[in-house]
C-alpha cells in the first residue's frame, strides 16, 4: 500500500499484549549489550532500540503513548551505559512522538514507507543525541554525515524485516 | 482555557517529558562526580535485569564452544603441540638471559631504595555484556563486590591493559575501556621514556596525549604504563605506536593500537591487590639454570677447598645426594654477583660458576652436540625441583666469567666460621659422585 495521507479514523490503529509490550523492548536491549561481544561493528551502525521505538509508535498511532515509549526505551538504553542518564531517552522520546504523529497522518504500512521513515527517524535521532550531548552534557561529539546515513541505511534495511516481524504481534482494536 | 490545552494536550505533555529529562540531565552533570552515586539504583535496575541472561548466554555459548574445541576441532593439536614446545624452549632460553638483567636491576633498585608495585592478587572474569552504544565504550563482567571487585580496579588481558572498573554492583562490574573519550591512563613509551596521557576518542581510536611536537617518537614502540595513575601498576603493556603527526597546541598527534583487542574480549583479569614494596635484589630473582645444575649434576668432584667453604655452619653432618636432590637450592645462595651476599654464598657462586664451566665441559667431552646444549635449558624457579635433562646441557647459557670476575665474589673470602645463615646452601660434596 502506498503512502497515503489520510485521517485519523481512517488509519488502523494497533495495540499490543502486555508481555509484547515490555518483552520486545527489553530483547532489542539485550542484543543490542550482547551482540557487539561478537561482532564489534554492531553498535556503531544498528540501533535495535530506535527500530522498536519507531515500530510501537507508528503501530499506536498516539503521540502520547509514542514519546513515553520512547522515553521508557531511550532511558533503560542510558542506564547501560556510563553516560548521564537522559541523553537517549530525550532523542527517542521525540522519535518516539514524531513517528507516532507520523502514524496518524500517513499509512505507512508498506516497505518502501517504511524504509523511508526510519532512515529519516535515525537522522533525527542523531541530530537530537548530538545536540543533547554536546550542548547540554559538553561531551566531545563530531558529527559525521557518511557515518550517519550509512547507519540510517543499514537501520533502514534491517528494519524493514524486523517491522515485518513485529506485524506478527498486532492485536486490532 | 481548557480548549487550547487539550489542542495541544500531546505537545505539552511532549514538553513535559522532555523537561524533566532535561532536569534530570542537569543535576547530573551539576554533580558531577557523585553522578555515579546518585544514579546507582535505577543503573541496578537495568544492570540486575539484563546481566542474568547475558550471563546465561554467555555459558551456553562458552559449553556449546567447548564442545567443539575439546572433542570435534582436534585436527592440528599435534602439530600446534610441537610448535609450542619448540616455542616454550626458546622462551625459557629468553628466560635465562632476562633473569640475569633483571637481577641487576633490581640490585640498583635496591641501592637507590626505589618501591615497586606488585600484582599482588588478580580475579578473572568473563566479560558478559556491552553498552550497546558507540557512545559509551564499556563492557560488564561477571565479577562485582561479592568477588572483591572495586571501582578503580584495573582491568587486563595477557595481551595488556583493558581499562578500569567503573561501577561495581553485587555480582557484575562495569569496566570503562582504555578507548572511551573518557578514559586516562598515565603511559610511558618503552625506549624514548617520554610519559604521555592515554585518551579513547569519539571513534573509539586510542591516542597519546601531552607529548610535545620536538619529540621524536618512532612508529611501533611500546608503551607501557606509567603507573603515575595510581591504578594500573608500572610496566604493563598498553600498545604500539601506529601513527605520529602533528597536533594541537604544540603536542603531537600519536595513535595507538591497543596491546589487548577491546573489539574481542572473552576473559579478562581484575585487579583487586597491589603490592608496593622496596626492591630487593636478593628475593624473587629466578636463580639461573646453569647454576643450579651446576650445583647437582654429577660431573666433576668439586675440590676439597670449595667443598669447607660452603659447608654449613655448626659442622652439619652433609646429606647423601639423594637428599641433596630433594632440597631446594636456596633463593640466594648461587645469584651471581648478588651485592650483599653473605660470603659463603659468594663462595658457593663461585663454586657454582666452576662447576657450571665444568659441566659445559663435560657434555662436551661426552658428545652433546651444541644443538642438543640449546634445546634443553632449564627454567629454574626457586624453591620448586629442577627438571633434570638426560643429557648435559647449558653450555650457551652459562657465564662462568660474570660470577667469577664480580666484585662482590673476589672481594669477600669464605669463612669456616661464617654466621648461621637462614638458606645454607647445599654442600658441593653432596653433587658429587663417590
Amino acid at each position: 500500500m502506498p503512502i497515503t495521507y489520510t485521517s485519523g479514523e481512517q488509519v488502523e490503529v494497533y495495540r499490543f499484549s502486555i508481555p509484547v509490550t515490555i518483552g520486545v523492548p527489553l530483547l532489542a536491549l539485550f542484543i543490542q549489550a550482547f551482540v557487539p561481544l561478537r561482532f564489534p561493528g554492531f553498535a556503531k551502525y544498528l540501533d535495535l532500540p530506535l527500530l522498536v521505538t519507531i515500530f510501537f509508535a507508528m503501530a499506536r498511532r498516539s503521540p502520547v503513548a509514542g514519546l513515553f515509549t520512547g522515553a521508557f526505551i531511550g532511558l533503560a538504553q542510558d542506564m547501560l551505559g556510563h553516560n548521564p542518564i537522559g541523553i537517549y531517552g530525550i532523542a527517542k522520546t521525540v522519535v518516539g512522538y514524531g513517528a507516532s504523529s507520523l502514524g496518524v497522518k500517513l499509512d505507512v504500512e508498506n516497505a518502501g514507507a517504511r524504509f523511508l521513515v526510519t532512515l529519516g527517524f535515525y537522522m533525527v535521532h542523531s541530530a537530537v543525541y548530538f545536540i543533547v550531548a554536546r550542548l547540554l552534557v559538553n561531551m566531545t561529539q563530531h558529527w559525521n554525515w557518511v557515518h550517519g546515513v550509512l547507519a540510517g541505511l543499514a537501520n533502514a534495511f534491517v528494519g524493514m524485516f524486523l517491522y515485518f516481524a513485529l506485524d506478527k504481534f498486532k492485536q486490532r482494536t | 482555557m481548557e480548549s487550547v490545552l487539550g489542542r495541544y494536550r500531546n505537545l505539552i505533555i511532549l514538553v513535559g517529558v522532555l523537561f524533566l529529562q532535561v532536569l534530570g540531565l542537569a543535576v547530573q552533570v551539576k554533580r558531577g562526580s557523585n553522578e555515579t552515586q546518585d544514579t546507582r539504583l535505577i543503573r541496578i535496575w537495568a544492570v540486575d535485569g539484563l546481566a542474568p541472561f547475558e550471563r546465561a548466554l554467555v555459558w551456553i555459548e562458552n559449553g556449546t564452544g567447548n564442545i567443539f574445541h575439546n572433542y570435534i576441532y582436534l585436527r592440528g593439536v599435534r602439530a600446534e603441540n610441537r610448535q609450542l614446545k619448540e616455542q616454550i624452549e626458546q622462551m625459557r632460553l629468553e628466560q635465562v638471559r632476562l633473569s640475569e638483567d633483571a637481577a641487576q636491576a633490581r640490585r640498583l633498585q635496591n641501592l637507590l631504595a626505589f618501591k615497586e608495585q606488585f600484582v599482588a592478587k588478580t580475579v578473572a572474569a568473563q566479560v558478559i555484556g556491552t553498552s550497546g552504544s558507540d557512545s559509551s565504550r564499556v563492557v560488564y563482567i561477571d565479577k562485582g563486590e561479592n568477588a572483591g571487585v572495586a571501582p578503580d580496579m584495573a582491568v587486563m588481558t595477557a595481551d595488556g591493559v583493558v581499562g578500569k572498573v567503573l561501577m561495581v554492583y553485587p555480582s557484575v562490574a562495569q569496566v570503562l575501556l582504555i578507548s572511551d573519550q573518557t578514559s586516562g591512563v598515565g603511559v610511558i613509551l618503552g625506549n624514548t621514556r617520554l610519559q604521555g596521557v592515554l585518551a579513547g576518542t569519539v571513534n573509539g581510536e586510542v591516542t597519546l596525549n601531552g607529548i610535545m611536537s620536538d619529540e621524536q617518537v618512532p612508529v611501533g614502540e611500546n608503551v607501557l604504563t606509567s603507573g603515575g595513575d595510581q591504578i594500573f601498576p608500572k610496566g604493563l603493556p598498553v600498545g604500539t605506536v601506529t601513527k605520529v603527526g602533528a597536533g594541537k597546541d604544540l603536542f603531537l598527534n600519536i595513535r595507538i593500537k591497543p596491546a589487548a583487542n577491546l573489539s574481542k574480549l572473552e576473559e579478562v583479569l581484575v585487579l583487586v591487590e597491589k603490592q608496593e614494596r622496596q626492591a630487593t635484589a636478593d628475593t624473587n630473582v629466578r636463580v639461573r639454570a646453569a647454576d643450579i645444575l651446576a650445583q647437582r649434576l654429577p660431573s666433576v668432584p668439586d675440590k676439597p677447598a670449595d667443598a669447607n667453604a660452603t659447608a654449613p655452619a655448626g659442622g652439619a653432618k652433609p646429606a647423601g645426594p639423594n637428599s641433596a636432590a630433594a632440597n631446594p637450592v636456596p633463593k640466594t645462595a648461587i645469584v651471581p654477583g648478588a651485592a650483599n651476599a653473605p660470603a659463603t654464598k659468594n663462595a658457593a657462586a663461585t663454586g657454582a660458576a666452576n662447576s657450571a664451566t665444568k659441566t659445559a665441559i663435560s657434555a662436551t667431552t661426552n658428545g652433546a652436540s651444541s644443538s642438543q646444549a640449546v634445546k634443553h635449558p632449564v627454567a629454574a624457579v626457586p624453591g620448586q625441583p629442577i627438571p633434570v635433562p638426560k643429557k648435559s646441557v647449558i653450555a650457551p647459557v652459562t657465564k662462568p666469567e660474570t660470577a667469577q670476575t664480580s666484585p662482590a665474589i673476589t672481594e669477600e673470602k669464605p669463612t669456616n666460621n661464617a654466621p648461621a645463615q637462614p638458606n645454607p646452601p647445599p654442600p658441593a660434596s653432596d653433587n658429587s659422585p663417590n
